[in-house]
């Protein structure tokens, strides 16, 4: 494994149990090969995914495309390491995430993570730099030292007029840049946004993702999970996803960028 | 050493700052957050005014039974109940009961581990000087009356021996007396007249208990002790003999009445003698007595059963107080478990930006602590200020103990956590990815 990956998974399983039952299918090595429509019929379990390798490595952008549930927001929780895979593989920079404690997920999770939500997720009594903060302070850093780069995030996204600002006096689009800067305040390895533009307006949703452009320009590597093509074109590489299973990997040759 | 101050005020900031933000999500409901507070501030405020008024009560009784003195036993005539009734229609009945002189001289020579006797005859008379009157107590006693019932010579002296073997018209009197019989000359250089007879004045008194009231010559109500003459109890015997007569209530005819003594102190060498000697003193006087014509009051006994009513007291206010902080207790953690279903969603971004378990555990418990807390800081001052109103408008004692307040103080604290945990913990243990799907 080069340095350079940051996250490597193999046969990743995500297993759903339905009303407690004893699964009918277990889980084995050919879980791939199960025909989709016994699957179907299975009342017992939802497997949402069925034995995934992925490879992104540092600087990447990559979007994630596919029918609804098909299994991509599992997957985003799992390399997001909400959660854990029942059987497989994930390594995230180097670390074995699968057989982490609940401790040890939230600890990666504040450091090495950013998240962006399609519908925000703003923490309603803070202000702008307060929510900016928080994924510091679960860190342990003293929040009087963090406060100036929380300004500077804050200008980097276009908001340094609106720092003492509660959400519901922003804007969707505001928001969600409050969202992208939160995401960057603990300088995550990489950054993942569930459909960022889901709730915005194209107008509005570009300048988000011009945005999450320029970041990666910068260097951040980007998972971002969409239904839109035209959000999809920016990125380097295009993973679709059926029937929790990888269908085929796209690499962009000419990502359209920030104009 | 550097990086463990740096350390510890790092700790004391980071709970300064869930402290800080506890008190802002509550803000943000601020009726929700008060009305929860009603419960814990009733609770703590009726801690601390129960236990005021209950230590007030128990203090007043202890003090004036404390006044009758510990160590001794107090014997009083009664009038026996049967004999006053049928007594009404009958003109020239004279009545014989009470306490006699040989009693306290039988209590004295058999009864171990006595120090002193003190026999009264207590009277109601006008008292005269020039041309003022006032009602008062006659009482002969022997010359230890002072040390027994604890009262003071301001000026001149009591009576003595000789006074009581020669009987004397001499009478020692109450201060307040004095400022009322002889508001412009000196008392000690004159005498009062009681029933036509004078008796000079030798000395000043002040009584000790002087709020409390004696009974006298069947008489159950009594006048305060202010207005005492005290003169030999055998001038008393001589000069107004044994037979009291009184106009009847009903206002036919009179009553006669034949006492001897009114009162009997018997004072003990020391408390541990007390109860035997009661047992002994009901014993020797059962057999001189066939009537039911005495009491014996043990201000020891009274003592220790006004210390175990003020148990029982302080324990049944501490469960209804403690009912109230229950009430109080479960109406904060309904709230806040439907605080924790409100702000699942908030819940789950915390979790996902890197929040532990039991950095979600602390952050709802410190709410419900600090909703405890503040609710209890409010009912402490609340009850701090209402037994001073009660004491202001009622008159009655009411007493706040510190170890009171700190008890209210630490039961609203001890609340918080109690009923914190349940919906802290429920909190913790929320599943992310389903708490961050919450509506
Ligand atoms: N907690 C759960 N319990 C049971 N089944 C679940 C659970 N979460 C997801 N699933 C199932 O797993 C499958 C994949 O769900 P997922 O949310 O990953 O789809 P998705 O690709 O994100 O779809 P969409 O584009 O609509 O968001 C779905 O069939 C869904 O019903
Ligand atoms: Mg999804």
């Amino acid at each position: 494994m080069s340095r350079n990956d940051i996250i490597r998974t193999k046969g990743m399983v995500k297993r759903y149990l339905l009303g407690g039952q004893e699964p009918k299918i277990k889980i084995g090595e050919d879980i791939r090969a199960i025909p989709q429509e016994l699957l179907i019929k299975d009342e017992t379990q939802v497997l949402a995914l069925r034995g995934v390798d992925i490879l992104i490595r540092n600087g990447e952008y990559v979007a994630i495309m596919g029918p609804s549930g098909s299994g991509k927001s599992t997957m985003l929780s799992i390399l997001g390491c909400l959660d854990r895979p029942t059987s497989g593989e994930y390594f995230l920079g180097g670390e074995n995430v699968a057989t982490m404690t609940d401790d040890e997920l939230s600890e990666i999770r504040g450091r090495r993570i950013g998240f962006i939500f399609q519908s925000y997720n703003l923490i309603s009594q803070l202000t702008v730099i307060e929510n900016i903060q928080v994924p510091l302070f679960y860190q342990g850093k003293d929040l009087s030292e963090t406060w100036d780069r929380c300004v500077e995030l804050a200008d980097l996204v276009g908001l340094a007029d609106r720092q003492e600002h509660r959400p519901n006096q922003l804007s969707g689009g505001q928001q969600q840049r409050v969202a992208i800067a939160r995401s960057l305040a603990n300088d995550p390895l990489m950054i993942l946004a569930d459909e960022p533009t889901g709730n915005l307006d194209s107008s509005t949703g570009q300048e988000i993702l011009d945005l999450i452009d320029r970041l990666n320009a910068d260097g951040k590597t980007i998972l971002l999970v969409t239904h839109d093509n035209a959000v999809a074109k920016r990125a380097h590489r295009v993973i679709h996803m059926k029937d929790g299973l990888i269908d085929r990997e796209v690499n962009n040759r000419q990502p359209t960028t920030a104009s | 050493m550097n990086r463990l101050t740096s350390l510890s005020s790092g700790t004391a900031n980071r709970l300064f700052s869930v402290v800080r933000l506890g008190i802002k999500s509550l803000l943000l409901h601020k009726l929700r957050s008060g009305l929860t507070m009603l419960g814990i501030i009733f609770g703590v405020c009726s801690v601390i005014v129960m236990l005021a008024i209950g230590e007030g009560a128990s203090f007043e009784a202890q003090e004036s039974i404390k006044k009758l003195g510990s160590e001794n036993i107090i014997i009083r005539s009664l009038k026996p109940p049967e004999e006053s009734q049928d007594s009404g229609g009958n003109r020239s009945f004279e009545l014989v009961y009470g306490l006699t002189y040989d009693d306290g001289a039988r209590i004295q020579t058999t009864v171990p581990g006595v120090r002193y006797v003190l026999p009264m005859r207590i009277l109601r008379e006008n008292v005269r000087f020039d041309q003022f009157q006032v009602p008062c107590q006659i009482i002969g006693t022997t010359p230890i009356y002072p040390f027994i019932a604890g009262a003071d010579v301001v000026r001149g002296r009591f009576l003595c021996t000789i006074d009581d073997r020669h009987q004397q018209n001499i009478c020692a009197i109450t201060v307040g007396l004095a400022r009322r019989l002889f508001p412009y000359q000196d008392p000690l250089t004159k005498a009062v007249k009681v029933n036509g007879v004078y008796y000079r004045v030798v000395g000043l008194i002040r009584e000790k208990n002087s709020a409390d009231q004696r009974s006298q010559a069947g008489d159950m109500e009594g006048e305060p002790l202010d207005n005492n003459v005290y003169i030999p109890l055998n001038t008393s015997r001589s000069r107004m003999g044994e037979l009291i007569t009184k106009r009847l209530s009903s206002g036919y005819g009179m009553e006669a009445e034949r006492v001897e003594l009114h009162q009997i102190t018997v004072q003990m060498q020391d408390t541990e003698f007390v109860e035997v000697a009661e047992s002994q003193i009901k014993a020797l006087l059962d057999r001189f007595h066939d009537k039911n014509d005495y009491e014996v009051i043990v201000p020891l006994q009274l003592l220790r059963q006004a210390e175990r009513t003020k148990r029982i007291f302080n324990i049944v206010l501490g469960s209804i107080a403690a009912i109230s902080l229950l009430v109080g207790g479960i109406g904060i953690m309904n709230i806040m478990l439907a605080t924790v279903t409100e702000r699942t969603r908030e819940i789950g971004v915390r979790r996902a930006l890197g929040a532990r378990k039991r950095d979600i555990t602390t952050q709802f418990l410190v709410e419900t602590i600090v909703l405890s807390i503040g609710g209890g800081i409010i009912g402490i001052l609340v009850g701090i200020t209402v037994p001073f109103l009660i004491t202001h408008l009622t008159e009655m004692q009411t007493i706040i103990t510190f170890w009171s307040v700190l008890l209210a103080f630490g039961i609203s604290g001890a609340v918080g956590i109690a009923f914190g945990i349940y919906p802290a913990s429920t909190a913790a243990e929320l599943d992310p990815i389903e708490a961050l799907r919450h509506e």
